[in-house]
């Protein structure tokens, strides 16, 4: 197994909007679990957002100069890290969507999709640090917690990364995961879906929460920081003492 | 069908308020949802199977004139009649003139969902006929003068007082609760008409080219019935259903089946080509298939939408879809509900008149996991969306929203630039002051839609792009 001084991994992180914008504690922890992997992260200061918001809600035209930044942005051959699902789906499955009569921008964002990695995939699937990062939580000194588990849409069903953050949970000595009922479905988040059918989303919403305080966990742990801000948003109107956490969270406190 | 699809948040909130139906469209993730997840698990070849019903479906709306002729072909040869409608007025027509030549004075119809296009029973009405559905659920709703809640269950929204209480209102029975004493009463109901009918009408599952055999897929019995006791069956079906060969059915019957209710098999498949022939003890005197378009042709030449056609209505994306057990059925305005209705419908209807259908979903993809044939729901339900805010394929039908046409130009503009980005923050950190406390925002008059089902946490001080820099130093 490889410690963080034989390891010797470039890679390039893109931090997502949402991350950035308004959950940069999250972009924090991703920093220092990959460090603590032996991982060398550069963080492009061009990047800003995928284009996704305005792709999902139709305006094609508006997203794509957004990806054509994206794509311009990351031309090296260093993988790139995204601590979310649906950013990676965005780039990695709809891109190919979004220069459907593009075919050179198309062919361009092909070229970059094998080297874009979900924060999950990469920690579990490319760097193949499961075991290393139970190691190093076993000699953190973390206080023992509980969490539970929300599957993000995009993650599981682009993506089809649906074991490796289960993996990497239950190589944490001292965290117990405990699985939710219906862990697979959706939030009720969907973007602007949130606000265009508010009460069905609410709804939805209702029911993640139900589900999440039937596992009696102390924190729901997701791969998506728009999720967690959704399911996060629920829990604290609710009134439900539940910590909603980013994957990288609760690895970064159990390594430290 | 009278097309409700504007009338999508009436509908949703309709459903959302009666606790039977959200109650019973949960039990529809527990229910055929689970099953379809432990009949595929226990199907060793499933997703083969998936593969090449895909590829057969791929193929055969490819090649589609080929094989609506070779159905043409064989039906006639098996001493039936086909005919082509272009659309509902076309089908109507025919089958309420058929039936008026024959003297036809009571119809029993097996399910069909393409007659709930057509609206057939109203025609019937209107001639003076009388028709009676024959499903239980589509009995049910029928008595009740309602539309199907589901592609596979109808009735599917109402409880067993509910049925009761109708069958009270509509037959006089005594009211029960028992379900098996419901069935029985709908079952002495319906065998008077059974004997009676001189029309039978069904849909079909499938449609065999190379032997023109129509299939159907029932658990009651009603479908062979309807087959099989009138002088007269006429089969009407979507011009999408064909499949080429026996062999290919028995790919689809597999999946349909499992996917629809979790069985292996339903108590009925039934076969049938051409009416009577001379050995035959049972079985109608003549035959007629109508395939009706009615749209279908649209779906066809779209590229982006084509698959869509692929689609055998088993209803699993409905179970899977996390809105759709919220809003039912009923709030999608016409026949086919669900993810596949909200692509299906808006083409089929005229896409001014579906704008929500493509926007209300959280595009969490549980349709496409579920779907057997791999339809790609989410990614048409994106392309409809495109073609309702800046597309040119129906120039007339633009969701015109001014406000937020500019507001994605102006979100655009400021993530093409951190620096404008910076300003931006900055800018929202400033005007969140009056609404934020302890970095959370509990409420705020213009982020209702938001709050009041969420709190929101507000800007922090620093982005991540500015503590990027200390990061970087503690290498």
């Amino acid at each position: 197994m490889a410690s963080p001084s034989e390891r010797k991994v470039n890679a390039e992180l893109f931090v997502t909007c949402i991350i950035d914008q308004i959950a940069p504690e999250v972009g924090e922890s991703t920093v220092r679990v990959l460090r603590r992997l032996g991982v060398d992260l550069d963080f492009p200061p061009e990047q800003t957002c995928c284009g996704q918001p305005a792709f999902n809600s139709g305006y094609w035209s508006e997203a794509k100069p957004l990806a054509r930044k994206f794509i311009e942005t990351f031309t090296g051959d260093k993988p790139v890290v995204i601590p979310s699902g649906s950013c990676a789906s965005m780039v990695r499955v709809f891109y190919q969507e979004l220069f459907h009569d593009e075919p050179l921008w198309a062919e361009r964002a092909a070229n970059l999709a094998p080297k874009v990695f979900e924060l999950s995939e990469f920690l579990a699937d490319e760097l193949n640090a499961v075991g290393q990062i139970g190691e190093i939580a076993s000699e953190a000194k973390a206080q023992k917690t509980s969490t539970t588990y929300h599957e993000t849409c995009h993650l599981r069903r682009e993506l089809g990364a649906t074991t490796q953050t289960r993996k990497l949970l239950k190589a944490l000595p001292n965290v117990t995961l405990t699985e939710m009922p219906q862990s697979e479905v959706c939030c009720g988040f969907g973007g602007t879906f949130a606000v265009k059918y508010s009460d069905i989303s609410g709804a939805m919403l209702s029911d993640k929460v139900n589900n999440i305080k039937a596992s009696a966990a102390e924190s729901v742990v997701a791969c998506d920081s728009s999720c967690l801000m959704h399911i996060g948003g629920g829990l604290e109107k609710q009134g439900v003492n539940v910590q909603p956490l980013h994957l990288a969270q609760i690895l970064d406190q159990a390594m430290s | 069908m009278q097309v409700k699809t504007k009338q999508f948040n009436q509908g949703a909130a309709v459903a959302m308020r009666n606790p039977t139906i959200q109650k019973n469209l949960l039990d529809l993730y527990h229910g055929f949802h689970s099953a379809r997840l432990k009949a595929s698990a226990a199907t060793p070849d499933w997703e083969a199977l998936q593969d090449r019903a895909r590829a057969i479906k791929e193929h055969t709306v490819e090649n589609l004139d080929h094989y609506l002729a070779l159905i043409e072909e064989n039906v006639t040869k098996a001493g039936g009649k086909v005919y082509f409608a272009d659309d509902d007025v076309a089908a109507n027509k025919y089958v309420v003139d058929l039936a008026k030549a024959r003297g036809v004075k009571t119809v029993i119809k097996s399910k069909s969902m393409v007659s709930e296009e057509m609206g057939l029973n109203h025609h019937f009405e209107d001639a003076g006929i009388e028709s009676v559905e024959t499903d239980l659920g589509e009995y049910i709703i029928q008595l009740a003068g309602e539309t199907p809640f589901h592609i596979v269950a109808p009735a599917i929204h109402k409880s067993r007082q509910d049925v009761s209480q109708l069958f009270h209102e509509k037959l006089g029975s005594m009211p029960s609760e028992d379900i098996t004493e419901l069935g029985r009463e709908a079952r002495r109901q319906l065998r008077q008409k059974f004997i009676q009918a001189d029309m039978g009408i069904t849909g079909a599952n499938f449609i065999v080219a190379e032997t023109g055999t129509v299939v159907l897929v029932t658990n009651e019995g009603n479908g062979r019935m309807s087959t099989s006791m009138p002088k007269l069956h006429v089969a009407i079906t979507g011009m999408e259903k064909v499949v080429p060969s026996m062999d290919d059915l028995g790919t689809f019957l597999r999946l349909l089946i499992r996917s629809a209710t979790g069985q292996r098999l339903t108590s009925y498949v039934t076969a049938v080509t051409g009416p009577r022939r001379e050995h035959e003890v049972d079985g109608p005197e003549e035959f007629h298939l109508v395939i009706v378009d009615n749209g279908r042709s649209k779906l066809l030449a779209n590229p982006e939408l084509r698959e869509s056609l692929y689609c055998i209505r088993c209803g699993a994306c409905l179970n899977a879809c996390p809105v759709y057990r919220k809003v039912g059925g009923h709030a999608y305005g016409w026949v086919y509900p669900g993810p596949i209705g909200a692509i299906v419908s808006p083409v089929l209807t005229g896409i001014g008149n579906a704008k929500d259908l493509p926007f209300a979903s959280s595009l969490c993809g549980a349709c496409k996991e579920a779907c057997p044939v791999r339809i790609n729901i989410p990614r048409m339900l994106l392309v409809l969306r495109r073609e309702l805010t800046e597309g040119t394929t129906y120039p007339d039908q633009k969701r015109v929203s001014l406000f937020e046409r500019i507001a994605f130009r102006m979100w655009r503009i400021g993530f093409q630039n951190p620096a404008l980005l910076r300003i931006g923050t900055a800018v929202g950190r400033i005007a969140q002051i009056p609404f934020a406390r302890n970095g959370r925002i509990k409420n705020a008059p213009f982020l209702s839609k938001w709050t009041r089902y969420r709190t929101l946490p507000a800007l922090p001080k620093s982005s991540f792009r500015d503590r990027w820099r200390k990061l970087s130093n503690e290498k």
